[in-house]
């Protein structure tokens, strides 16, 4: 949360008033200080997502408990859901987008500056938003009331009859909002990638980074879409009298699904892509070696792209399909496992034979691949038409999907922080309380999602406010709990490294990881301009050519 | 089919058995099947543990192995040798995943469509099951007989074998059929008319509940599954199929339940009330519980229940009908005589 408040270095004159320095955020169009702004953004709905979830699991300890209404826990899991994937994953990692790739391609900035801004501040806005609705969600008679339809808001639970009052408008007007923001920004990104490369820097020697950010964006513009479209859709059920979800007038629930899920599993790989990108560019440099198999892993990238979007009814398995269309979902979901697992060998391939060091970013990696590794297993499971009719909406799937978004992007965007933070603020992170971070996370992960699997097998049912004492699922709930609060703790000590070392952290100089990509060519932080003259490069690793210059990558690629 | 997979593990299946027997008596773990349906699942997941197991034991080995033989020595600054990629390598697990995937699509399939398009046996028990916020209404059409919440089939006695087949529909939102021991669960959806069919190896009670988030009280949309001896199911239906029992000493009880508006949302068989909103309760009293199977059917919880429906069920459609003491008791105890 301070990290969105703190004043950060990147203006030359040290004692400005606090309205011009105000003025000069609000009115930036720089990348790296709308990037700063997203990551700020998403790290303070981070804290206010992370503490519901804290609330949840409170009353979740012990069977029959009181400790919340129904009625607040409907709302806090609609809720945490909605900020963790809107309003948490999706900012923090155009932040991260949006303040590397111009580094990384050697450009002054994006390609549009000013729709950036515009981008940034309509997602923004979707968020207050999303919040606003604990004051205003019953309308004007006083009391407030968050969504509590969930994050997927199926209908009909959305209608007018089931949903009186706005709490379901601030939601859809929320998501409407961020859709906005977040096409954008991908339009931006893909312009950025497509047009402002730096001589000699073909598709071909664009950083794997890059080029994800682009896959990513290209699907953002598909599944992004259809969401907002159903958005609008939704109001005018409510709003206009039209008959698109509203079934107890002959409107399909069943639309509602498709349009949100050709959205929603699309998004776990928007998701997910650029913290693969993460990984191609830590996982190289910590390994001391070239990335292996370059080409195949641009290839893997636009092949999940593609395939990832014939995948969405697997989150439709129980609906009752056809025994065809149930197939063919089935066999859709296990070939994304394939380009998938490709991402997982090539990285396997970069550390074998390489003399790797364990500083905190490959730390968190390290626990990125074990993790999601496991996480896209239980994923196979999932992609089990059969086993998923038991497993659906079941504890089960919790653990899975909390395992490839805490498991995998949560960690692996703490190594992104850990090797970027230099960069951004000119200082060093402590890596004592890196260490610290890490172990407690790392323990308070899997004794939270560990356990979570198996209540799930045992037939416990999500988006439950209480369950039943006989059902004997007491003991592991506690032990959920205890896990969630220990990640918190965790995520607290990350919070006041971020805090405490951009005042007393170790100068990092412009290189501190002896890496490779063009970002590292430019001082700690970056001048407002980036680059004094644009560089020129002859590979994909220009910092090693320059490095090596008996030994330079343009001789092999 | 469960029996063939596991006996392969000597070991295995005696913890397994060991593991099965330690589940609590209210147990809905999807590894203590009873169900065709339940079986057949349990036995494909068996399967995709074992080859999920494998790829996670090689690659997690591979990555560890990496780790530890290739970390750095401090102090050494010499840079390793760079590999850009290999086209052998990387064809070998690009074409050993798909083969993995094949492998599994077809084992997935066969189960898929012996499931979902088994042909139905003239025998088979049919039953409307109507999804409400938030109980389950049970129709078994053929038979003549409406209930709420708790479910009885015939199980399965030798080789009189009579499956369910249900077919399934909402009366409001989305809700989910789910007991876990006896099948995959079917979402029960509005405008939509889904089927699935369940039987049960042995007699007993399977609980669950509902398995897709409904609104305000989805955690209390529990479901009860009685699964009875043939002649005892017999019994329970010609039972079922009486009007309900009249106590002339109950009369001026339900004088009061039919002057009041419970009859606009209930039925009572062969009296004034035909309400169909709320759950028929021509039976009500043989049932085991009520409030959607979250509340054990007792004397003094039905009469808590009356005074302030809310309470004890939070989010229930049920207004509290504000009845002084006399009226409630006598409410109370006409209702607890519709055995």
């Amino acid at each position: 949360m301070a990290t969105q408040t703190a004043p950060l270095p990147l203006t030359a004159s040290p004692r400005r008033p606090i309205s011009a320095v105000l003025h000069d955020w609000i009115t930036t169009v720089d990348h790296k200080k709308i990037g700063l702004m997203y990551i700020g953004y998403a790290l303070l709905f981070l804290v206010i997502g992370g503490a519901q979830a804290l609330l949840m699991r409170i009353q979740l300890m012990r069977p029959e408990s009181h400790f919340v209404s129904p009625e607040t826990f409907n709302q806090l899991f609609t809720m945490h859901g909605t900020t963790m994937v809107f309003f948490v994953a999706m900012p923090v990692l155009f932040g991260f987008g949006n303040y590397l790739i111009p580094l990384m391609i050697g450009a002054r900035d994006m390609a549009f500056p000013r729709l950036n801004a515009f981008s940034f501040w309509v997602s923004a806005f979707g968020g207050f938003l999303l919040y606003f609705s604990y004051i205003g969600g019953s309308g004007l008679y006083g009391g407030g009331g968050a969504p509590d339809v969930g994050w997927w808001a199926y209908a009909p639970l959305t209608s007018k009859v089931f949903s009186p009052g706005h709490s379901s408008d601030y939601w859809t007007l929320s998501i409407l909002l961020s859709g906005v923001g977040s096409i954008g920004t991908a339009i931006n990104i893909v312009a950025t990638a497509l047009s402002m490369r730096c001589r000699g820097m073909t598709l071909y020697r664009m950083p794997l980074l890059v080029w994800l950010y682009t896959v990513m964006s290209g699907m953002v513009f598909v599944t992004i879409s259809p969401l907002t479209a159903a958005q609008i859709m939704l109001l005018l059920d409510r709003y206009l009298g039209s008959h698109f979800f509203d079934t107890q007038a002959g409107g399909s629930a069943v639309l509602w699904m498709h349009y949100f899920w050709i959205f929603g599993h699309p998004e776990v790989y928007v998701l997910i892509l650029p913290v693969f990108a993460f990984m191609n560019e830590i996982v190289p440099v910590f390994s001391r070696k070239a990335i292996f198999g370059y080409p195949a892993m641009v290839a893997a990238s636009v092949g999940i792209g593609f395939i990832s979007l014939s995948v969405w009814a697997h989150h439709m398995f129980t609906i009752g399909m056809t025994a065809a269309g149930n197939t063919f979902f089935v066999l859709a979901t296990m070939c994304v496992g394939v380009p998938t697992g490709i991402k997982i060998f090539n990285w396997l391939g970069t550390i074998w034979g390489g003399k790797v060091r364990f500083d905190p970013p490959m730390m968190f990696a390290i626990g990125f691949l074990f993790q999601f590794l496991a996480a896209g297993l239980t994923g196979i499971m999932l992609s089990v038409a059969p086993f998923d009719w038991q497993l659906n909406n079941s504890y089960f799937v919790v653990a899975h999907f909390h395992y490839v978004i805490v498991g995998g992007i949560l960690f692996s965007l703490f190594a992104a922080f850990y090797y970027w933070y230099p960069k951004m603020t000119g200082r060093m992170l402590s890596t004592r309380l890196a260490h610290w971070h890490f172990w407690l996370f790392l323990v308070g992960f899997h004794v939270t999602f560990d356990p979570m699997h198996f209540v799930g097998l045992d037939g416990m049912v999500r988006r439950t406010f209480t369950y039943p004492l006989d059902r004997g699922w007491g003991t592991l709930n506690m032990v959920i709990s205890i896990g969630a609060f220990i990640q918190a703790i965790a995520t607290l000590i990350f919070v006041y490294n971020l805090v405490h070392s951009f005042f007393r952290g170790r100068l990092a100089g412009s290189d501190p990881w002896d890496a490779w990509t063009l970002e590292w060519s430019t001082p700690s932080p970056p001048p407002h301009y980036n680059f004094a003259t644009e560089p020129t490069v002859e590979s994909r690793r220009p910092l090693w050519d320059l490095k090596h210059p008996e030994d330079p990558d343009s001789l092999y690629e | 089919m469960q029996q063939a997979v596991i006996s392969h593990i000597g070991v295995g299946h005696t913890l397994y058995r060991l593991a099965i027997t330690a589940l609590p008596p209210g147990s809905t773990s999807i590894f203590n099947p009873a169900g065709t349906p339940a079986h057949s699942v349990f036995s494909l997941s068996m399967l995709v543990f074992g080859i999920t197991g494998g790829v996670f034991v090689v690659v997690g080995g591979l990555l560890l192995y990496a780790l530890l033989r290739y970390r750095g020595r401090t102090g050494d600054k010499q840079e390793p040798q760079q590999i850009y990629g290999s086209t052998q390598i990387e064809l070998s697990w690009t074409v050993i995943p798909i083969l993995i995937v094949v492998m599994l699509f077809l084992a997935t399939a066969r189960i898929i469509f012996a499931t979902q398009n088994a042909s139905k046996p003239d025998n088979a028990l049919d039953v409307t099951i109507i999804g409400h916020q938030f109980w389950w209404e049970f129709r078994y059409p053929k038979l003549g007989i409406v209930t709420a919440n708790e479910l009885h089939f015939p199980a399965t006695d030798g080789q009189s074998r009579t499956p369910v087949y249900l077919s399934m529909i909402s009366a409001d939102t989305d809700h989910s059929f789910w007991v876990p021991r006896l099948a995959g669960k079917t979402d029960v959806i509005p405008n939509r008319i889904n089927t699935m069919w369940i039987d049960a190896d042995a007699p007993g009670l399977y609980v669950g509940q509902c398995a897709q988030y409904c609104g305000l009280e989805h955690a209390k949309m529990l479901l009860r599954i009685y699964a009875q001896k043939p002649a005892d199911f017999a019994e329970w239906v010609a039972h079922q199929q009486q009007p309900a029992l009249e106590d002339p000493a109950l009369a001026d009880g339900r004088a009061i339940f039919e002057h009041n508006a419970c009859i606009s949302c209930h039925t009572v068989r062969g009296t004034v009330a035909t309400g169909t909103f709320g759950p028929d309760l021509t039976h009500l009293a043989s049932r085991d519980t009520f409030a959607s199977g979250s509340v054990p059917l007792t004397r003094d919880n039905l009469r808590a229940f009356i005074a302030d429906p809310g309470a004890l069920k939070p989010g229930v459609l049920m207004p509290a009908m504000h009845l002084n003491d006399h009226d409630l008791d006598r409410v109370t105890d006409y209702l607890m005589s519709l055995k």
